[in-house]
């Protein structure tokens, strides 16, 4: 299983305020085209200032409360390099797979 | 395996080549043909039109020979025996997918009737002069089996053969006729479909996510599965892994490519087919194939009256070539004799096995008719000299 | 910088492949893909993949013949039963699929070289005889695989390296090829257009007979680049500037000019009888009781 970063964002607040939702990103095959930065419906995503092992900068979410989890910038992305998905989806999703057997494992 | 009944026209008939062939594709189990109308072998595909319908199975009149050398193959991967039918000019359409159903290997049989050429030629009229086309006229290197029949019983029994060997080796298989063959009407017996044997493909007993399109063992030629079975499977042209991925680096390309060449030369014995008369013992021996071989008989016949020892090598199968049994009769001989419709090609490769041991005499003939037997039999008492 | 957020997302990636819609239906162990940054055929594989989830179709039958170039790399990539054949003959090979086994759902996705210029030939047939296929066409304007060559599809003015100083050979409008050959599905989408596209290949995929969705998609590397376009997200921009959404509209009327107003829409949407249901129908009725149908004529049948 691939290994995804989630939610990547740049705030700086102690209260993280939550959106309906937040984008999974695998940076390191973003080819930083740009999609679904300038697609995304709520302007939530921007460039990051770093830059993967290829040189591309990939997005990040510096208003993670503007994330409705839509999944357009899935829908857009060329790379399948990221997708938005709704917390309530992700909550089912997980309580799913607690319910067979699967073990909740922190990524590093 | 037996016949499938419903494709068998068993009884005694009076039938020509092609007509003959066509019912040897159904009783071995053919249930697609896509193909071009272009004589001299149309009438094999519209008497498939004809039967398929009550045998069950599809018949497409495609737009182009392009499009029905690939239709076959579509119609190989859903799990059809399949073949599709032309003559010179359309032989050379299809090329390139011939070098698509060998990379990968796919079961399909091209009958080619062959008339004469080059170019438009003479539609209505004999050749031979595709036989080295069909070995080297896609690009890149690749085995395919060729057959050639000599009678329309043949026609029959050989299709068998050829659709068998289709699905034994994974590879395109010829069926060179010629007009002549495809066109003279004879007696054809077509036996009861318990007697004839047909080989099914080999399906891969793995479950999908165990299955690998071309992994093999021993016999080097990859299980097969069809599409819809769940294998999702990848099928390219491009250089592959045992995968079916594209591995486009000189190392899988290498083994790929020596291995679709092993799985024939490996069984290069089990894959001789030849017809012998009198080679024992013989002085000269004539080594023919097709309709040519009926008037290097007569050759031979006149030769032997003349008190000459004679033999007679006819080849069933063509491609691969019988080079070691060609060898072995050339330390034997004092000459082989290869008579062909066209200018020198088979007998290039009995030169090439003789490997100088023996002088060949080659008896070229531009088509659009067959030998005269004086003209081999003077070419059989040169040898014998 | 707060990193609860992670952490918290972290904690609920028990498999978060399985979250991402379109994971499902690509070859994960050959991601990342060989195309360009900013190119939009990956895009329309998420569109493809979003239309092939919501028609429920059983993925084991569905089948995606591609031919030569950037967009024929799509069967390599989805996790289907995928065939990658020669250039320009994914259509009839398509055909000896569809026909061999009619259960299969059978989808062509190639580029507009591949299935307009040497492969014109059999798509007009195969959307003659109304196979029941379905034809997604990535057009990009260009043949971007061998490194962006004129294509029939590239409009009047800008410069391929065929057409070194500029293209001056008029091009396909595609979509009233496709309805003029008999298509009985007709749409033109970008693929700034995504959930339109989507929506068009589920409804394709659905359809019965010979289904054509033109999917027109940026190449930046290539068309672009050469005609000072911008990169993909320039295209796509000027996509969502220049298009104008007509249904239904007269498929004569959809000529594509260099960097000018782009009607998009479904605008062919009809019914006629199948190759295969005119075959049954006819044998059925000639030979009466001798013949025994071929297959079911549509996947869902």
């Amino acid at each position: 299983m691939v290994s995804w970063k989630g939610g990547f964002g740049v705030s700086a607040a102690e209260e993280i305020k939550r959106g309906k939702g937040t984008i999974f990103l695998r940076p390191e095959i973003c080819k930083g085209c740009s999609f679904c930065i300038d697609f995304c419906p709520t302007h939530c995503l921007e460039f990051s200032r770093d830059f993967n092992k290829k040189g591309y900068h990939y997005p990040v979410l510096p208003r993670p409360e503007d994330c409705t989890g839509c999944d357009l910038c899935g829908l857009y992305c060329p790379d399948f390099a990221i997708f938005g998905v709704r917390y309530k989806d992700l909550e089912k999703r997980r309580q799913a797979l607690l319910a067979a057997g699967f073990v909740d494992v922190q990524q590093g | 395996m037996h016949a499938d009944p419903k494709g068998v026209l068993t009884g005694v008939h009076f039938l020509d080549g092609d007509h003959a062939a066509c019912e040897g594709a159904l009783a071995a189990g053919c249930r697609f043909v896509a193909g071009y109308p272009i004589t001299p072998s149309t009438e094999v595909v519209e008497r498939f039109a004809a039967r398929i319908p009550t045998v069950g199975g599809v018949f497409i009149q495609m737009e182009d020979e392009i499009a029905s050398s690939i239709a076959i193959q579509g119609a190989a991967w859903a799990g059809k025996k399949v073949m599709t039918v032309t003559s010179g000019p359309g032989l050379s359409l299809m090329m390139e997918h011939v070098g698509l159903a060998a990379f990968t290997e796919t079961p399909c049989v091209f009958v080619d009737v062959q008339r004469g050429g080059p170019s438009t030629g003479l539609p209505t009229l004999p050749g031979q002069a595709d036989m080295m086309q069909v070995k080297w006229g896609s690009h890149g290197d690749y085995e395919p089996i060729a057959l050639s029949p000599n009678s329309p019983q043949e026609c029959f029994d050989l299709m068998v053969k050829a659709f068998n060997l289709a699905e034994i080796y994974r590879v395109p298989v010829f069926f060179m006729m010629d007009e002549v063959v495809g066109h003279m009407t004879e007696r054809v017996q077509i036996p009861p479909a318990e007697e004839i044997e047909v080989v099914e493909r080999r399906w891969s007993s793995r479950p999908p996510g165990q299955y690998r399109p071309y992994e093999t063992g021993e016999d080097l030629v990859p299980d097969m599965v069809k599409a819809g079975d769940g294998y999702r499977i990848h099928i390219t042209g491009l250089t592959h892994d045992e995968r079916g991925y594209p591995a486009m680096n000189p190392t899988a390309h290498g083994a790929l490519v020596r291995r679709i060449h092993d799985k024939i030369r490996r069984h290069a014995d089990a894959l001789v087919d030849i017809r012998e008369d009198g080679v024992e013992g013989a002085e000269v021996v004539v080594v023919s194939f097709g309709i040519t071989s009926r008037v290097a008989a007569a050759a031979v016949e006149a030769a032997r009256q003349q008190g000459l020892k004679v033999g007679h090598m006819r080849l069933i199968i063509t491609w691969p070539f019988p080079a070691r049994r060609i060898a072995e009769v050339a330390r034997q001989v004092k000459g082989i004799v290869v008579p062909e419709l066209n200018m020198g090609q088979m007998v290039l490769e009995v030169e090439r096995a003789a490997a100088g041991r023996v002088p060949v005499h080659s008896v070229p003939h531009a088509g659009g008719t067959v030998h005269e037997p004086e003209v081999i039999l003077e070419k059989i008492l040169e040898a014998a000299r | 910088m707060s990193t609860d957020l992670y952490r918290w997302a972290d904690q609920l990636q028990l498999g978060t492949d399985i979250d991402n819609p379109v994971m499902p239906f690509l070859r994960q162990d050959r991601i990342p893909h060989i195309w360009c940054p900013g190119c939009g055929i990956g895009t329309t594989v998420n569109c493809f993949a979003r239309a092939l989830t919501e028609s429920g179709l059983d993925l084991d039958k569905v089948a995606i013949v591609s031919g030569i170039g950037c967009t024929g790399r799509v069967a390599g990539y989805m996790n289907l039963d995928s065939f990658h054949t020669t250039h320009g003959r994914a259509i009839p090979f398509a055909t000896g699929l569809k026909l061999a086994n009619p259960e299969l759902k059978v989808v062509v996705y190639s580029g507009d070289g591949d299935l307009f210029a040497i492969g014109g030939n059999h798509f007009i047939h195969a959307a003659r005889r109304n196979m029941d296929i379905m034809v997604v066409c990535v057009n990009n304007f260009t043949y971007g695989m061998t490194g962006g060559q004129v294509a029939p599809t590239t409009p009047l003015g800008p410069t391929q390296t065929t057409m070194p100083y500029g293209n001056f050979e008029p091009s396909f409008n595609l979509p009233f090829l496709a309805d003029a050959c008999g298509a009985v599905y007709v749409a033109r989408w970008t693929v700034y257009h995504v959930k339109q596209l989507a929506k068009a290949m589920q409804e394709g995929l659905k359809k019965k007979g010979f289904v054509f969705i033109e999917a027109l998609s940026p190449c930046p590397t290539l068309y672009s680049r050469r005609n000072r376009l911008g990169d993909g997200v320039d295209q796509l921009k000027y996509y969502k500037e220049k298009s104008v959404q007509k249904n239904g509209a007269d498929t004569k009327e959809l000529a594509l000019g260099f960097q000018e107003e782009i009607i998009v829409g479904k605008f062919v949407d009809r019914e006629r009888p199948t190759w295969l249901e005119s075959m049954n129908e006819h044998f059925s009725r000639v030979l009466g009781t001798r013949y025994q149908p071929w297959g079911v004529t549509h996947a869902e049948d």
